[in-house]
């Protein structure tokens, strides 16, 4: 578990702009309408997309939305890690710190965020007040270790199968506004084996479109059975 | 000599997204090939044949899936009844349903709509992990395909009224387990629910549910069109089929492959990943299923197979297949302490002894693995992970207390030797680098 308040310093007032309030409506045609609710996540989400974290006037209106107890969207947003629940860099760095990124370098990633945002902590913004990092739990691209999530207004995208190099040379560019590519930065597709003994995934005849001819189902005798 | 899997027999031939991951493209694949046919084949036959696949669920626990499905209710009642598909892939070392659902999503929701036919849903849910950020836009994609070629929708070509939703969470490792799931679909925080009743009898809204892994749901159309008995062919009793491996570690080239069951670790590690870092002999350890699996030393790696009751004979799991390999050079215990505070970081806090327990264990580990210890807490240490184990509501407990069990039983000496050496002023640790 961990321990999460509310930022002290609070705005006024929130409100969905109008391009997130399309995708509030998006949200809530998944669910029941009694079953509003469901849609608290999604919705806090989109408030911290559109403001950067979510703030107590957000949580409120949710809320109101969906019909909840302010404490109970409260409840939420303190249980769930990825809420910011205070401002945060514009570029938010998100290095894994667990055993399989640990064990291929993910301690050289902090060192690099240490050493050039400072300390660890989303709240902790830089000196030019553009960025800040902290650890966190597995992100599940393990066989891309080590890696991180980078949250901003491109995206909440991964980059992966890093080095303090590469890293860094990330960070400049995100520093210089320049577009920064997603994925392995190694020259992988995705998480293929490179060095494998045998072929994998290559026969041709997987793609020809053979596999679309019409089939008999195998064990379909006797008699189709009742529906 | 094991039989490696061939291409042939892969059922998720875009897992490395080389090829076209839209409609399709997975069409072009095979996919949605005849399943109108097998739709029409039944709800017994389907469930049928899942059984007779062997198929064990793909999430952790391997509990069968046909059987699973055929625990819903025959009739349908004044309750619908849903599928729900748990996409919330958070144990470390696991990253293969990631693969599936940017690379192959068609596989998920084709299997979406057999499995909700076969357990009479019209509607399935599935729940996403917050940060799959672009596996929920690939999903998300790929659903509207689905929905714009009538595959699924009111009125589609198959003849059962469906609807798919992508749901995600927010950063909770324990809303991977089913009942903190629903809980967290149903807008509360993901804290698990008491069992009974069981999600069969009174899941999502109260409703008849079934939560499968995304892998389960996944494998079932190809199984269906190329038959159970193809299926059971790879793989030993009772641990059947083919299976998606996340390597990650100390491995010359990580990956994830999909391969048969009970294939020996050694050859998983040689054949795809290049070998561990050094050599096998550089081998400290492997943890075989994902981080909750106790370790285990080499010794044992050196033959043991990839299956389910293989490494449940070594006291250990397959858990997700998730192997996290370890060389000389590491830290062991350091290891498994940052396995213990990611457990700490993740209970959530409803059960006194996981949220006690954990925090407890990863700081006396933390100890240990400074040699700040005395030798007595091992047995402390042992002692409190087995008043953890079995304990709580959930299996976070035991996840929790297995790998610090795990490390005790086959790395005690360690520990010792930490604390003998940090009492004498030595160096504690040295790494025993291969390079």
């Amino acid at each position: 578990m961990s321990v999460r308040r509310l930022a002290a310093e609070q705005p006024q007032s929130f409100a969905f702009s109008a391009e997130s309030e399309e995708k509030v409506q998006f949200w809530l045609k998944k669910y029941p309408e009694d079953r509003a609710a469901s849609a608290v996540i999604p919705l806090l989400w989109l408030a911290q997309k559109q403001e950067g974290w979510v703030s107590e006037p957000a949580i409120r209106l949710i809320g109101e939305r969906l019909g909840m107890p302010y404490i109970r969207v409260y409840e939420v947003a303190t249980f769930y890690t990825m809420f910011n629940l205070t401002p945060v860099g514009e570029h938010l760095i998100q290095v894994c710190g667990t055993t399989p990124c640990w064990l291929r370098g993910a301690d050289d990633l902090k060192a690099v965020c240490e050493k050039r945002i400072g300390k660890k902590g989303r709240e902790n913004l830089s000196a030019d007040g553009k960025f800040s990092w902290e650890e966190v739990e597995c992100l599940g691209a393990c066989a891309n270790a080590p890696m991180v999530q980078i949250a901003n207004k491109a995206g909440d995208y991964y980059y992966e199968d890093l080095t303090a190099e590469g890293l860094e040379k990330i960070l400049d560019d995100l520093q210089a506004g320049k577009e920064i590519k997603q994925g392995p930065i190694s020259g992988r597709h995705a998480s293929e084996p490179t060095q494998s003994t045998v072929e994998t995934l290559k026969d041709p005849s997987l793609y020809d479109g053979s596999r679309a001819k019409p089939i008999t189902l195998p064990n379909s005798e006797p008699a189709k059975a009742e529906g | 000599m094991t039989q490696l899997l061939q291409d042939k027999d892969r059922i998720f031939t875009n897992l490395y997204g080389h090829h076209d991951w839209t409609l399709e493209g997975a069409k072009e694949r095979g996919s949605w090939n005849g399943t109108k046919e097998i739709l029409e084949m039944g709800r017994g036959w389907i469930i049928d044949q899942m059984k007779a696949s062997g198929l064990r669920g793909r999430g952790g626990a391997g509990f069968p899936t046909g059987l699973k499905w055929s625990f819903m209710p025959r009739e349908v009642g004044n309750r619908p009844h849903y599928l729900v598909v748990n996409a919330d892939e958070s144990e470390p070392g696991t990253c293969k349903d990631r693969e599936i659902m940017r690379h192959d999503p068609q596989h998920l929701i084709e299997g979406c709509l057999i499995a909700s036919f076969a357990m009479q849903a019209h509607k399935c849910y599935i729940y996403l992990r917050g940060e799959y950020v672009l596996e929920r836009e690939r999903m998300e994609a790929a659903v509207k395909q689905a929905y714009e070629a009538k595959l699924i929708g009111p009125d589609n070509i198959h003849g059962w009224d469906f609807d798919v939703y992508i749901h995600h969470g927010a950063g909770a490792y324990i809303c991977g387990e089913e009942t903190a799931l629903l809980e967290s679909l149903e807008g509360k925080k993901g804290q698990p629910r008491m069992k009974p009743p069981f999600p069969a009898g009174a899941g999502l809204y109260g409703c008849p549910t079934t939560v499968n892994n995304v892998e389960s749901i996944a494998v079932a159309p190809t199984i269906l069109r190329r038959g159970a008995d193809w299926f059971a062919s790879f793989g030993r009793p009772n641990n059947t089929g083919t299976k998606v491996f996340s390597i990650s570690g100390h491995v010359n080239a990580p990956c994830n492959v999909e391969e048969v069951m009970s294939i020996p670790l050694k050859t998983l590690i040689e054949t795809h990943c290049g070998g561990v870092r050094g050599g096998w002999d550089n081998l400290k350890a492997v943890i075989p299923g994902g981080s909750s699996v106790p370790l285990l030393p080499k010794e044992i790696c050196d033959d043991v197979l990839m299956d389910f009751d293989a490494l449940r004979e070594h006291r250990s799991g397959l858990g997700t297949a998730a192997v996290i390999v370890m060389d000389k050079s590491t830290d062991v215990v350091k290891a498994i302490a940052r396995i213990s505070y990611f457990y700490k970081h993740e209970s959530c806090g409803q059960c006194t002894p996981c949220r006690e327990g954990t925090g407890w264990m990863w700081r006396v580990l933390e100890r240990m693995a400074r040699g700040e210890a005395d030798t007595s807490e091992i047995d402390d240490l042992l002692d409190v992970a087995g008043q953890v184990e079995g304990h709580t509501i959930c299996a976070l407990g035991d996840a929790a207390a297995w790998p610090v069990q795990g490390l005790i039983r086959h790395f005690r000496h360690e520990i010792e030797e930490r604390i003998a050496n940090y009492r004498a002023g030595k160096p504690v640790f040295v790494s025993a680098a291969a390079e």
